[in-house]
């Protein structure tokens, strides 16, 4: 029985150790995992609450992050409760299998704190690790601030082990500006954080030995397809769970989660889409444009996988300039954010004028006058009915500006 | 039916038997035969876990499974750290008292072929090793990469041919020796390790006993000759085995906490390599003249080196 941990009404925690209570309320029962910046303490909080009795677990110290999820895939499949924590590079490596573990429907809970890919390297915060996560088949949280990097950690077991999704779930949270900004959040008690996230009832599990087993299995053309097809239905099938949990957590807790979250949206004319801390940010901007009579709202993806195309385009499809900010070096095309809004919005009548901002690589910082500024060429657009500047440009780089392709006018 | 002995063939052969004969292995591999003596070899409950390679695409290709028991493949190189998180989980479940079935023994077991072993799953199996997991680490040894057709490993041998170290004109094959993978496992510091071989299933038998028996990670390196690689007749695979193991390219002994070594076959009469690489296409191309010379040098290795195990077996360090 582990011991109790004392808990006020209001704790002032940063992102990594609200993050880890809420795997320490849970009672994870296995955390395989690997040190790395800025996520570290996420699971050295873990291993000292395994040292000091607060949880009956195990913690499993690997030699890698590949070897983390790998451990966490073998773990999960015994049935229990499993847990780990990554950034950036460790994101990386364990790519190979993300894929693996969502493709044996593990329910696997994996914090992400984000932060850039090398080469150059890079400690800070964008969403280049985010980003090689997306098609891995795992359903993704975005936390844009503490108190939610707690909450949506208890929402992701209870999504994750629901026997109708039983997929993975990793929530992200900005590196340093998140993960180690200390903020007020308010914790639900042990036993009320317990009753909300429940028991695991394992499917399938390798320890039950009256139905054995076999995980990963071999399959060419002949069932490769099949399988690849019910899990993204599984995924796309997850929404009215992930749906259901927020709207429990909600009567807990008092707070509110959406899959997409809405911000001065009613009557927007422009708008802002972002992930991560850049949300609060483009909040506080938007304020201001409101102020100087600038009808600007925000739209984020709470729930980034399955994404939400049929929300973006409810909370954009009335809007005349939408800015897309992606915080991930692109590499050659568009931004994948901006692909993925702009594809959602192609299908709606009035198909707002969307451009691409990219921005924040490495930690760069993303200032209020930043959004203000990106406001402010939205409104020239939706003022001229056509996009005024180069469609893809960078904001905050240092040096001459720099911008990709002009919209085309007959 | 329980396992008591394994004084006879024909009793050990009905044992338990959790690994299905229907599987796609090559005839006359003798992966199947080595998979097949430990799960015969106990009737606790296992778990078992395996590398990308030949045992894996051959035995739970969908919808079929040959295995009998819990069973999982994740990549290429993690097999060790699945059988870690599994049987971390069981620890975990034990204390909470969420298993099904408290009581029964479980035991775990992690298969790799030598390239999952000696090369891309080797970092795995050591941080296994070294966090001390209560599992056995069973290598199938066919020296090469033969899942994907024959590439070298850092388990081929001097001399053989393979088809990313080719013998020709220039070549006389594969130019570096063969990783000491059990003197490797050794010096982690398990408390048992050692080489085994299908032609002597007795003392396979019961190493593999000894190693499920024994807490915390255990390593076994088995012989596994592969007809397809090693270019020979799929009936003559324990024969060719038998020339393994007694002309000593494949010496059978055991080491317990990394010291005691104990010889555990020793051939009354030592037969040259020259009969055991006779036997084989892949080395066909030393029996060329130019090339001779290599078979002295893979004799003198092997002579140094059963001199330093019968050494070591005498000096107990």
């Amino acid at each position: 029985m582990a011991e109790k941990f004392d808990l006020n009404e209001r704790e002032v925690w940063d992102g990594n150790y609200a993050a880890s209570q809420a795997m320490r309320q849970a009672k994870v029962d296995v955390m395989a995992a690997y040190p790395i910046t800025p996520s570290t303490p996420i699971v050295e909080n873990y291993g000292a609450y395994v040292a000091n009795g607060y949880i009956d677990g195990e913690f499993v110290m690997v030699e890698s992050e590949h070897a983390a999820m790998s451990a966490c895939v073998g773990a999960s499949a015994a049935g229990g409760r499993v847990a780990t924590a990554t950034s950036s590079q460790g994101f990386a490596l364990m790519v190979e299998v993300l894929y693996q573990a969502s493709g044996m429907r593990l329910p696997i809970v994996l914090n992400v704190v984000n932060r850039a890919l090398a080469s150059p390297l890079n400690v800070r915060g964008d969403h280049a690790d985010m980003y090689l996560g997306r098609d891995a088949g795992w359903i993704q949280f975005g936390a844009f601030n503490s108190q939610e990097a707690y909450d949506l950690a208890l929402c992701a077991f209870k999504v994750a082990e629901n026997h109708s999704v039983r997929l993975p779930v990793m929530i992200h949270q900005d590196g340093f500006i998140t993960s180690h900004t200390a903020q007020n959040v308010y914790p639900l008690t042990d036993e009320a954080a317990y009753n909300f996230v429940g028991d695991i009832d394992p499917v399938d599990d390798m320890l039950d030995f009256s139905r054995p087993v076999t995980y990963g299995a071999q399959t060419e053309e002949d069932w490769h397809f099949e399988h690849k097809a019910k899990q993204h239905k599984a995924i796309m099938d997850s929404v009215p769970v992930i749906e259901e949990v927020f709207a429990e957590f909600e009567k807990i807790s008092g707070r509110k989660y959406k899959r997409v979250e809405t911000y001065m949206m009613e009557d927007a004319e422009v708008a802002i889409v972002a992930l991560g801390t850049t949300v609060e940010t483009s909040r506080v901007a938007a304020m201001k444009m409101r102020e100087q009579g600038i009808k600007a709202g925000v739209v984020a993806p709470r729930v980034f996988r399955p994404f939400p195309f049929d929300l973006i385009r409810d909370a954009l499809e009335n809007v005349k300039s939408v800015a897309v900010l992606d915080r991930s070096s692109p590499g050659g095309a568009m931004g994948a954010f901006y692909n993925e809004i702009s594809a959602a919005l192609y299908t709606t009548p009035k198909r707002p004028l969307v451009t691409n901002y990219i921005y924040g690589l490495g930690g760069r910082d993303f200032a209020v006058q930043d959004a203000i500024d990106i406001y402010n060429e939205q409104k020239a657009n939706a003022d001229a009915g056509y996009i005024t500047t180069d469609i893809q440009q960078f904001s905050g780089l240092r040096g001459p500006k720099l911008g990709f392709f002009q919209t085309k006018r007959s | 039916m329980a396992i008591t002995s394994v004084k006879n063939l024909k009793e050990f052969s009905t044992a338990n038997d959790r690994f299905e004969g229907a599987h796609t292995l090559c005839p006359g591999c003798a992966h199947s035969m080595i998979v097949r003596e430990l799960m015969n070899c106990t009737d606790d409950n296992l778990v078992v876990t395996t590398n990308t390679g030949c045992l894996e695409v051959s035995t739970a290709v969908y919808p079929f499974t040959s295995w009998d028991t819990s069973w999982m493949h994740i990549g290429f190189e993690n097999a060790a750290s699945a059988a870690g998180g599994a049987e971390a989980m069981y620890k975990a479940r034990k204390k909470k008292g969420t298993l099904k079935d408290p009581d029964a023994p479980v035991k775990f077991v992690a298969f790799g072929g030598d390239g999952s072993t000696f090369d891309i799953g080797f970092q795995w199996m050591s941080g296994a090793f070294e966090r001390g997991h209560d599992f056995t680490y069973i290598c199938l040894d066919n020296e090469n990469y033969a899942n994907t057709g024959g590439q070298r490993s850092s388990a081929t041998p001097i001399g053989a041919t393979t088809s990313t170290a080719q013998a020709g004109t220039h070549s006389y094959g594969k130019k570096e020796k063969k990783k000491d993978i059990v003197a490797i496992m050794a010096a982690h510091g398990a408390p048992y390790v050692a080489q085994l071989a299908p032609n002597k299933w007795k003392s396979m038998a019961k190493g593999f006993q000894k190693a499920l028996e024994t807490e915390g990670p255990c390593f076994i390196n088995t012989v596994s000759p592969c007809c397809t690689e090693w270019r020979f007749d799929p009936k003559d695979t324990i024969g060719i085995t038998d020339l393994a193991t007694d002309s000593l390219m494949f010496p059978i002994y055991e080491i317990i906490d990394g010291h005691e070594l104990n010889i555990l076959y020793r051939p009354k009469n030592v037969i040259p390599v020259e009969d055991y690489l006779a036997a084989q296409g892949r080395y066909k191309h030393l029996f060329k003249p130019e090339y001779r010379h290599v078979i002295d040098e893979i004799q003198k290795g092997v002579d140094e080196y059963w001199e330093m195990l019968q050494r070591r077996e005498e000096a107990r360090v």
